[in-house]
């Protein structure tokens, strides 16, 4: 039953086909048998999951259910979640349990979601291949050899392998999408300020947005439905009604304008991975829609005003871990300065300590303007060329990532390939819209991203153009056979 | 050689609000440590701030209370540095864009010595928390109840030349934060705290000299003092050949002087940017008039009132106005003593604050009503007691005897204002003192007031003053 969506699940748990215990049972149980393969979770909460799923099988009897009810999923470790551990990936909070939940944890609680346990992540989200956490490296369910994607790459590894039937991720620069089309499945980074940050630790936050990931569109329209909504506690959440994400999934596409962006498939795209996108784009045509091509002529700036803005927010974000408070701290601290000097020397790892360095430089007097306000400057351009193009089409299309999976290790020591990764997800970021990531036709049996960029707060449409594609295709019901 | 003194004040108040800037946890005083700090305060992973309309309230009320440029549109920036009493390691602050622009305030010197101050800014900021390093056995504790409590940050231009007009500057801002109820001016609690840049230059110089900065002055009293040493200083320093550097001190008040707490170059670099988690501030036209239909009569312009309407001098009007309390209470007296306005200034500033001030006392504290008062002074306008008898009244209302007139009643100090009585206790003295009548008549005028003493002794001073002069000179004249 690992391989069912959700709305399969509700039916069957309404049918009394198996209980929410017994679905619990059964993910748990495959955690336990093929965990061990891509140590996608960091903490496995086996009692609590068992206890929301009790519960929900309760509310299933007393028909008060809706469809999330008693579904077993996944919270990336970067969502606080009241009395169970939340790391971040990092030895840093390592020993830290949250008083709270994320806003993102407590709204799929009371849809009556069962959390199995947190997934493994780059360390603070800081990464591209979830290579960076203090756990160990995750690995990808279609090649254990090959990396995930990053950061949210155990939240994708886990639903790849089935390990739970979907999960939560976050996305600042492309830590959704990029796992998503790594690992086969589909994912969606919401509006900035459509999902409530609340409780969401943040790494950069001008950037930072939770969203769902599942193997199907359909799967993520109905987690969205309950994740988003206002939030008196984030400042910066959008007092805006929230969508019906569903009922439009159904929609024709006819007529439907995709923009292809010339600068998404040039030079550093793999020639078989843009054979596969084209593939895909040529399924929309036959589903009515008409093809455009346009240009996002600032997209080369994208990654290096990214890699200054996000490190600047996370130099400043990443302050609070000083080992004051909470959180790793060193052994006998001399004095303040040896107490923060060592607490975070030993608590955070060597990205980490990277993107520190590059934001507090880009911070510092005399840096300022030739750095973080040139940087902002050039997010405007970048919001403009978006703009400009959504005056002319519906959506924009091209790959969520200019290669496959690579193998682990391969990246590490080259920071810089391993940024160019997100090269096509992270002016998304910037911009502030919604995108997502769908498997379309893999390139030697590694699964290939297609990306969806909407227009601000148009997630319905890009959830209905999603469907349209999966309504046709059946990539998104693969599953790699070493854990079918 | 003539030197110039130049001072600029920043000053922290405290806003009243009932919760922290950014969360909902109390800002009240006192309380045990650490109970006051949710986790917003003592920055746990993932929460975020929200801003309290209330602390934008209270910084539109100064903005209009010193006619100041009110931005539409302000931004929260980080001010970031590593303490332990700073939980995020960054101060949510404002930096390029605060919520107040320019400004100013005048401050009445004397009688015809007005100065205007300018303000350059105000700017809405979290305190941080307490570092405790006694009790503790060579640790520090940390408390951070204070930490997110709001304070308005007013900046003032370095417009004041000697550290009397610091001190009226800052005691007429002490005076407009509590006015408009946005600051309770608290100083031993730390709700109203000073900071003094003070720098010297030769007489004539337009440059200023380098400055030094120092922190954290909690009374007038202390601003004075410190300014004072601190320009001595500066000035031996620049005499005696050496340069003033640019640090920042502390004033030991214990020591009277002040001393380095930390040069430029350990200064840290803030590394402000404008806070991702938090959405500029906006400031609608219909905020600032909601703010000024509720702001109550501001100091100066109170204190042109008591000009005009009570006839009082500059002044006695600014001393008067120097609190609400004190305003309210001096016409309340006014209104009591049936407009005796002047009789009243001199009451109120005379007897009564001597006496509040011997007791410590603030005027909120009085023991006499402005009721009782105004109905004592009633009395020495219709000539019932006089002047001197209304000190005994008062002494006796000041201890809780009852209102004047049963003062004056069960004391029997009517005064006594019937000229045959008056005039036969004259002819009485007269006969017991025919010497001194002789040495008056031929010329030692300055007997007239023994005279006038022995006819007060003989009234128990109950005697009308006037009617007792006029009555002598001519009885006295033959």
């Amino acid at each position: 039953m690992h391989h069912k969506s959700i709305r399969q699940h509700a039916d069957s748990l309404r049918q009394g086909e198996y209980s929410s215990v017994e679905l619990t049972r059964s993910f748990l149980q495959r955690i336990k048998q093929y965990d061990g393969q891509l140590n996608s979770f960091i903490t496995v909460s086996e009692e609590q999951a068992l206890a929301s799923a009790k519960a929900a099988d309760e509310r299933l009897a007393a028909g008060d259910a809706s469809l999330l009810t008693g579904i077993p999923f996944a919270h990336k470790d970067i969502f606080c979640t009241d009395g169970v551990r939340t790391s971040c990936g990092s030895r840093m909070l390592d020993n830290f349990i949250a008083p709270y939940n994320a806003a993102v944890v407590d709204r799929l609680a009371e849809a009556g979601i069962v959390n199995l346990g947190k997934t493994n992540m780059d360390e603070f989200a800081m990464g591209s291949s979830s290579e960076t956490s203090f756990y160990g490296a995750v690995r990808n369910p279609w090649n254990t050899d090959c990396v995930p994607g990053g950061s949210s790459g155990g939240s994708a590894a886990a639903v790849a392998a089935g390990l739970a039937v979907a999960a939560s991720g976050t996305d600042t620069g492309g830590s959704i999408r990029q796992p998503a089309a790594l690992c086969g499945i589909s994912g969606l980074k919401p509006t900035y300020g459509r999902v409530s940050r609340w409780g969401m630790i943040a790494f950069a936050s001008s950037l930072d947005q939770g969203g769902p990931m599942a193997r199907s569109a359909e799967d993520v329209a109905i987690l969205l439905q309950a994740m988003a909504g206002f939030d008196a506690r984030d400042s910066t959440s959008a007092q805006r009604d929230v969508d019906d994400y569903v009922s439009p999934l159904q929609d024709s596409l006819q007529g439907l304008k995709i923009g292809l962006p010339k600068e998404y498939f040039s030079a550093g795209l793999d020639a078989q991975l843009q054979a596969s996108i084209m593939q895909a784009i040529d399924e929309y045509k036959r589903l009515g829609a008409e093809i455009v091509e346009i240009s996002l002529p600032n997209t080369a700036l994208a990654v290096p005003t990214y890699y200054v803005v996000a490190p600047a927010e996370c130099s400043s974000n990443l302050a609070r871990f000083d080992g004051v408070r909470y959180g790793h701290r060193c052994e006998d601290p001399a004095d303040l300065e040896d107490l923060y000097k060592r607490s975070r020397a030993e608590g955070f790892g060597d990205e980490v300590k990277r993107r520190i360095m590059i934001g507090t430089y880009a911070l510092s007097a005399g840096y300022y303007d030739a750095y973080y306000l040139k940087a902002q400057q050039i997010r405007h351009l970048i919001s403009d060329d978006f703009r400009k193009a959504f005056e002319q089409v519906d959506v924009i299309m091209g790959p969520t990532t200019p290669t496959t999976t690579f193998g682990l290790g391969e990246k590490t020591n080259d920071p810089v390939t391993m940024y160019l990764s997100d090269v096509y997800t992270i002016a998304v970021n910037l911009a502030g819209l919604p995108a997502m990531s769908i498997p379309v036709a893999p390139v030697d049996g590694k699964p290939v991203g297609l990306q969806l960029i909407g227009n601000y707060f148009n997630e319905a449409r890009l959830l209905n153009i999603a469907h349209g594609f999966q309504q046709v295709t059946d990539w998104h019901q693969q599953m790699p056979a070493q854990f079918n | 050689m003539q030197w110039e003194t130049v001072i600029g004040l920043e000053i922290h108040a405290q806003l009243a609000t009932k919760s922290k800037i950014f969360s909902g946890s109390s800002t009240a005083y006192g309380a045990a440590p650490n109970t006051q700090a949710n986790t917003i305060d003592l920055g746990f992973p993932g929460v975020l701030p929200v801003l309290n309309r209330s602390a934008v309230s209270m910084a539109i009320r100064l903005g209009l209370a010193i006619e100041a440029e009110i931005a539409p549109r302000s931004v929260f920036a980080r001010k970031n540095y590593f303490y332990p009493d700073l939980p995020k390691g960054y101060q949510i602050s404002q930096f390029e864009l605060p919520v107040v622009g320019k400004g100013e305030v005048e401050l009445v010197m004397g009688e015809d010595d007005i100065r205007v101050i300018g303000v350059t800014r105000a700017h809405l900021e979290e305190d941080a928390g307490k570092s405790l390093h006694e009790d503790f056995h060579g640790k520090t504790g940390v408390d951070l109840n204070r930490a997110g409590t709001p304070l308005l940050e007013i900046v003032s231009e370095p417009d004041m030349r000697n550290a009397k007009e610091a001190v009226a500057y800052a005691k007429k801002i002490h005076q407009i934060v509590r006015y408009i109820g946005i600051c309770d001016g608290n100083m031993q609690e730390g709700s109203f705290r000073m900071d003094a840049n003070i720098s010297v230059r030769p007489k004539g110089q337009e440059a200023f000299g380098t400055r030094a900065e120092i922190k954290n002055i909690n009374s007038f009293r202390f601003l004075e003092r410190a300014i004072n040493f601190e320009v001595e200083r500066q000035i031996d320093v620049i005499e005696g050949g050496g340069t003033v550097v640019q640090e920042t001190r502390l004033y030991d008040a214990d020591k009277n002087e002040t001393r380095t707490m930390r040069a430029k170059e350990e200064a840290n670099d803030y590394r402000y940017f404008p806070d991702p988690d938090l959405l500029p501030l906006i400031i609608e036209e219909q905020d600032i008039e909601a703010e000024r239909s509720n702001l109550p009569e501001l100091p100066d312009i109170k204190r042109k009132r008591f000009q005009s309407d009570f006839g009082l001098n500059r002044y006695d009007a600014a001393v008067l106005t120097a609190s609400r309390v004190l305003g309210d209470y001096y016409e309340t007296v006014v209104k009591a003593a049936n407009g005796e306005a002047k009789l009243a200034a001199n009451w109120v500033m005379g007897e009564l604050s001597a006496s509040l001030n011997r007791q410590g006392m603030d005027i909120e504290q009085s023991p006499l009503s402005a009721e009782q008062l105004g109905g004592m002074l009633l009395r020495i306008s219709d000539n019932t007691i006089s002047g001197k008898i209304a000190k005994q009244v008062f002494e006796a209302m000041w201890n809780g005897e009852g209102d004047a007139d049963s003062v004056i009643e069960k004391q029997g100090l009517k005064q006594i204002t019937d000229s045959g009585a008056i005039e036969s206790i004259i002819d009485d003295i007269m006969a017991a003192n025919p010497g001194q009548l002789q040495q008056y008549r031929s010329g030692k005028d300055k007997l007239f007031g023994f005279f006038v003493g022995q006819v007060m002794k003989a009234t128990q001073g109950k005697a009308n003053p006037r009617q007792v002069n006029e009555l002598l000179k001519s009885k006295l004249a033959g």
